[in-house]
């Protein structure tokens, strides 16, 4: 059963308010029982692995992105009986009501959220200002680990195509609208890799042609939470230049800072066709003969012939 | 490569990670990362002295001291400081690793350790390769510092 939504004003002005909780909403959730009685979810989802057990949300479980949702041998994410023994393991059953947060405003979180919706899980939702919101409030933290009841979750093939973009659909989709989540540096082109650190970067530096930069963290506040609904408008409509039902790809260095944007476009701006492409610059970057351009400009498709 | 080939300390923390399971050593990584050091004063308030370290996920500072000595600079001790964010325990961790494994050996011995030897922890599953490329950063910037600072051939 979903667990009710919350209401404020706030998510009110979101396209799917449903999709966000805040910390004095998931604080009073843990207060009523709901995640002790597993009517409720709490998912931890960092970037550094051992954050967790550092102290977490009390009655939260850990997902890890790199070894629990990524194949360990194919660069992908894992199949539908991974996920699902995975999914019923942390206490989670295919309509459970699943909260995600995590370290660095959400980044990991929303990344966790993405894959959970390849997999088409219905309700998961994500803690705005994550980990350190919920830190700075001073609220309850614990190492405990909870040893929830098993979930029942059926092996769901992935559905990748609604939210997820292979290079050969990028290709397929320039001329139509990009968004770089890097860094200024990183989109310009001036930073593949520092001097004797050849391991760090791609083998060209630059972005996808006509991608619009606006760096992820654009998104979120000074407290991790996301911006008002007004102020993502500014930055994806007015800055980016992105209208009403255009079809958008994010992308950043392996797909982890765009699924932050990912979230912002699709659910809080209400974008149907958002798609995040995972390969990102470490795919592009690297690969032969895909198109790049160098420098602040976005540039233009096709690329003009002797750039 | 075995661990007879390492520094008796750092052969020792090795030692203790490939007695443990998976989940343990993660533990006992954690227990490092708790274990390291503050940065002394008169680093604390002077940032720029210390060097980042950009490979590693999370901010991650060091640098290099090293002790005088009447038998000259071969013997002399190196000190290692690191500075990393307590949000960040598994970078923390790995400076725990090689603080209490490197710190106070001579140069010739910091550069006798292999490139490779955080592969020899047991924690890159566990860790994934993509975050143990920082541990491998740590070191050979450590040895990239003291090679220059001493002289001494790696």
């Amino acid at each position: 059963m979903p667990y009710p939504v919350e209401q404020n004003e706030k998510f009110a002005a979101y396209a799917h308010p449903e999709r966000l909780v805040s910390t004095e909403w998931l604080a009073a959730a843990i207060e009523s029982g709901a995640v002790a009685n597993g009517e409720l979810v709490v998912v931890e989802s960092d970037e550094d692995v051992l954050l967790y057990e550092t102290g977490h949300i009390p009655g939260a479980v850990k997902i890890d992105w790199h070894t629990d949702l990524n194949d360990e041998v194919t660069r992908d994410y894992v199949d539908g009986a991974a996920f699902a023994e995975l999914a019923a393991s942390k206490g989670i059953s295919r309509d459970s009501t699943v909260v995600i947060y995590g370290d660095k405003s959400n980044w990991w979180a929303a990344y966790a959220l993405w894959v959970f919706t390849l997999f088409g899980h219905q309700d998961v939702r994500l803690l705005d200002g994550g980990r350190d919101k919920w830190i700075a409030e001073g609220r309850e933290l614990t190492k405990e680990k909870p040893a929830p009841a098993r979930g029942s979750y059926p092996e769901v093939e992935r559905n990748d195509a609604p939210i997820r973009a292979f290079k050969e659909d990028v290709l397929a989709h320039l001329g139509k609208p990009l968004i770089d989540v890097r860094s200024p540096e990183e989109y310009t082109g001036q930073r593949t890799h520092m001097p004797a650190y050849p391991e760090e970067g791609a083998l060209r530096g630059g972005h996808i042609p006509t991608a619009a930069s606006i760096p992820w963290a654009r998104a979120a506040a000074a407290d991790g939470t996301y911006r008002s609904r007004e102020e993502l408008e500014a930055l994806y409509l007015g800055e980016a230049g992105l209208a009403e039902g255009d079809d958008v790809v994010a992308y950043c260095r392996i797909g982890e800072r765009s699924s932050h944007t990912w979230f912002a476009l699709k659910y809080l701006l209400g974008f149907e066709s958002v798609r995040n492409y995972d390969g990102s610059w470490t795919e592009w970057g690297n690969a032969v003969r895909v198109p790049i351009v160098k420098g602040a400009e976005r540039g233009s498709f096709p690329v003009p012939a002797g750039v | 490569m075995t661990t007879q080939a390492l520094p008796s300390a750092l052969a020792a923390i090795v030692d203790d990670f490939q007695a443990l399971t998976e989940p343990e050593r993660l533990q006992l990584l954690l227990e490092f990362s708790e274990g390291l050091p503050e940065l002394p004063d008169r680093l604390k308030d002077h940032p720029e002295l210390l060097e980042q370290v950009v490979e590693c996920q999370s901010p991650l500072f060091l640098t290099i001291e090293t002790e005088k000595n009447d038998d000259g600079p071969a013997a002399a001790a190196v000190r290692l400081f690191f500075k990393a964010p307590a949000e960040a325990p598994t970078t923390r961790g790995f400076a725990g690793v090689l603080h209490e494994g490197l710190d106070g050996l001579t140069a010739g011995e910091i550069l006798s350790v292999p490139d490779d030897m955080p592969e020899l922890l047991g924690l890159t599953r566990a860790i994934t390769p993509l975050r143990m490329r920082g541990m491998t950063a740590m070191l050979g910037r450590i040895k990239r510092k003291v090679a220059a600072t001493s002289g001494v051939r790696a």
